[in-house]
């Protein structure tokens, strides 16, 4: 069995982000970049799945900026096979990402396919149902639970209600929730040896992908700030306030 | 220019999302229809007939449509689609999970967690956790949108009487298999909706302490939530869960005990009404966007602020 793990770079999580002054869109010049949380997730998840004897390996792929290659060096740290790193200038959208993808699946065929269920920084949460679309696979998004077996995928999902366990047919897609496991960090000697470990190189245009944008942004603002408010000092004060200044109780 | 919204439901009723979402619908045109899938839902249905705003009603029903299984799901709207501008579902786990592939199958960008509706073809969307708003115009022929809930106002379910239309669909999907849910029950008002929220961190320490705060919700007759780290510990169940990647919620009153206030949080909460912070560290980043803050041990704040609620009998329900 193989595992296609697909990874994004994005602003890391920690970082307080910056709207450009000219509405343009939001500051990344040096600016820490890291991979998406819940890829890790996947990274992790499908890392777990090869140790316990059911998959033999494990592929991480990434479309952009030349740097996201360090990102699949991260993946291949933590102990991923190897990586397919595919080129694209500009920030494509969820439903390119969805094409290119399906380009690598039908080359690679894999078994699975594990991402994240969000990117942090459009907050999208399209790209892994577009790709089960796309290929007509079982899709099970927001997974914080998988047990895999012979043919088929168990998983239980979080929404709004609670959770929802349901069992797909493999082929499947898998969009991994933060709470599916614990990510490992990269070890020294295992950062020393993903060095070595391969990563093919591929443009987005060598998987005739219309790019094109279909969706322009006008315009990125700050939101609008809050007021800071007051402190006060005991909880009758509060209770008073919350009855007779702010009157919602 | 006609819109088709996709309706969540339970089977019996209609979702509260789906109230936010036909009012969205009606920024963009007159011509609103809504379908609703589901297995013995002619209730579901009717209900929704009674929109003003609302023109026609598509009545799919089916025991294969007991629960809404995405790839059952998009098909259907695929094959509805052929006639409408836009097609608009709740941006809640119900729409996130079908959406995109209707999307897809049609070959169209989505545009996710509308805030805001500048024109037909011009939306308002966070980005980066709330931290950054983007005005996006798609190019697409139709606009396949999910709608946040709690940036629209409820429609009213009055007054109108659009035509029923019941229809079905060949489908014989079969690459999944519904198991079973586990929902949590409460007699509580539901999050999403809920005029005041109480929600708990790390600060609380256990379950049994957030006991604490279900106290004070039954109290103020308010929804309890929690942040990520309180869900992640296992005081509560994921569906508490406020956030970027949780709940967006906007009540009149918010009240964070024992929650820092990282942004991830703030993402589901900062455009409550009135926000309250209580937390022992006076440093804490909820501070700055609370408009009450009280600097205190949770474990004495909370019986405090319970034995206070008592004293006020005028409490609103
Ligand atoms: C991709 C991603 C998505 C995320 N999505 C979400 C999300 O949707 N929702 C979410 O909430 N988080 C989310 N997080 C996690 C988020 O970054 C924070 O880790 C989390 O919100 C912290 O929860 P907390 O405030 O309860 O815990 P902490 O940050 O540990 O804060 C606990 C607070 O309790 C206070 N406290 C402790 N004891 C007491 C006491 N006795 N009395 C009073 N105060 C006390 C402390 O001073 C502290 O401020 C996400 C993170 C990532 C990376
Ligand atoms: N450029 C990309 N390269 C690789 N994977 C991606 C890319 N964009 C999105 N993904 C995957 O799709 C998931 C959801 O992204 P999104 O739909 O943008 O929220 C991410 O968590 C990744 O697993």
């Amino acid at each position: 069995m193989k595992i296609l793990v697909a990874v994004k770079r994005v602003i890391d999580y920690n970082v307080q982000i910056r709207v450009k002054a000219d509405g343009s869109g939001v500051e990344t010049e040096n600016v820490k970049m890291s991979m998406n949380p819940p890829d890790e997730n996947a990274v992790e998840e499908a890392l777990r799945v090869k140790e316990s004897g059911k998959a033999n390996e494990v592929v991480i792929v990434s479309i952009g900026e030349e740097k996201s290659k360090e990102t699949i060096r991260t993946a291949l740290a933590m102990g991923a096979d190897r990586g397919i790193f595919v080129k694209s200038n500009s920030n494509i959208e969820p439903i390119c990402v969805a094409k290119a993808l399906k380009k690598i699946v039908d080359t690679e065929k894999p078994d699975l396919v594990f991402m994240g269920k969000q990117a942090i920084d459009d907050d999208c949460n399209q790209t892994g149902q577009m790709l089960s679309a796309l290929l007509g696979w079982s899709q099970g998004t927001f997974a914080s639970k998988i047990e895999l077996n012979e043919n088929e995928i168990s998983i239980t999902r979080e929404i709004d209600e609670g959770l929802e366990m349901l069992k797909l047919k493999l082929p499947s897609i898998i969009t991994c929730d933060l709470r599916l496991n614990e990510p490992r960090y990269a070890s020294l000697p295992n950062i020393m040896k993903a060095k070595k470990k391969p990563i093919q190189d591929l443009n987005i245009e060598d998987l005739e992908v219309d790019t094109a944008p279909r969706i322009n942004f006008l315009k990125v603002e700050e939101p609008p700030k809050r007021e800071k408010g007051i402190m006060v000092n005991s909880i009758e004060e509060l209770v008073s306030k919350l009855k007779n200044e702010a009157k919602v109780i | 220019m006609s819109v088709l919204v996709v309706a969540e439901n339970s089977n019996t009723e209609l979702k509260s999302s789906t109230f936010n979402t036909i009012t969205a619908a009606s920024n963009i045109s007159d011509e609103i229809h809504v379908v609703v899938i589901g297995s013995d839902c002619e209730g579901v249905a009717k209900q929704t007939s009674y929109f003003e705003k609302v023109k026609k009603v598509w009545h799919i029903d089916d025991p294969r449509y007991d629960n809404p299984i995405a790839e059952v799901i998009a098909p259907i709207i695929v094959k509805l689609s052929e006639n409408y501008s836009h097609i608009l579902a709740p941006a809640s786990t119900f729409g996130k999970n079908f959406m995109p592939r209707v999307s897809a199958l049609l070959d169209f960008s989505q545009i996710s967690d509308v805030i805001k509706i500048e024109s037909e073809d011009t939306f308002v969307r966070p980005i980066y956790a709330g931290n950054a708003f983007a005005t996006v115009q798609s190019k697409d022929e139709k606009k396949i949108v999910t709608i946040r809930p709690t940036s629209f106002d409820p429609a009213i379910s009055e007054g109108g009487k659009a035509d029923i239309e019941k229809i079905s669909f060949e489908n014989d999907e079969k690459l999944v298999e519904f198991i079973g849910r586990e929902e949590s029950k409460s007699d509580r008002p539901e999050l999403g909706t809920a005029r005041i929220v109480i929600s708990g961190g790390r600060g609380l320490q256990s379950s049994e302490n957030f006991s604490m705060i279900n106290d004070i919700a039954d109290k103020l007759n308010a929804a309890v939530g929690a942040s990520r780290a309180a869900v992640d510990a296992g005081y509560v169940s994921n569906d508490y869960q406020v956030g970027q990647t949780g709940k967006v919620v906007v009540p009149d009153l918010y009240i964070a005990v024992g929650i820092s206030g990282a942004i991830q949080h703030l993402a589901g909460m900062k455009e409550s009404k009135i926000i309250v912070a209580i937390n022992k560290d006076e440093e804490a980043p909820i501070f700055n966007i609370a408009d009450y803050g009280l600097c205190a041990d949770l474990f004495e704040a909370l019986p405090q602020l319970s034995a206070e609620l008592d004293k006020l009998n005028t409490i609103q329900k």
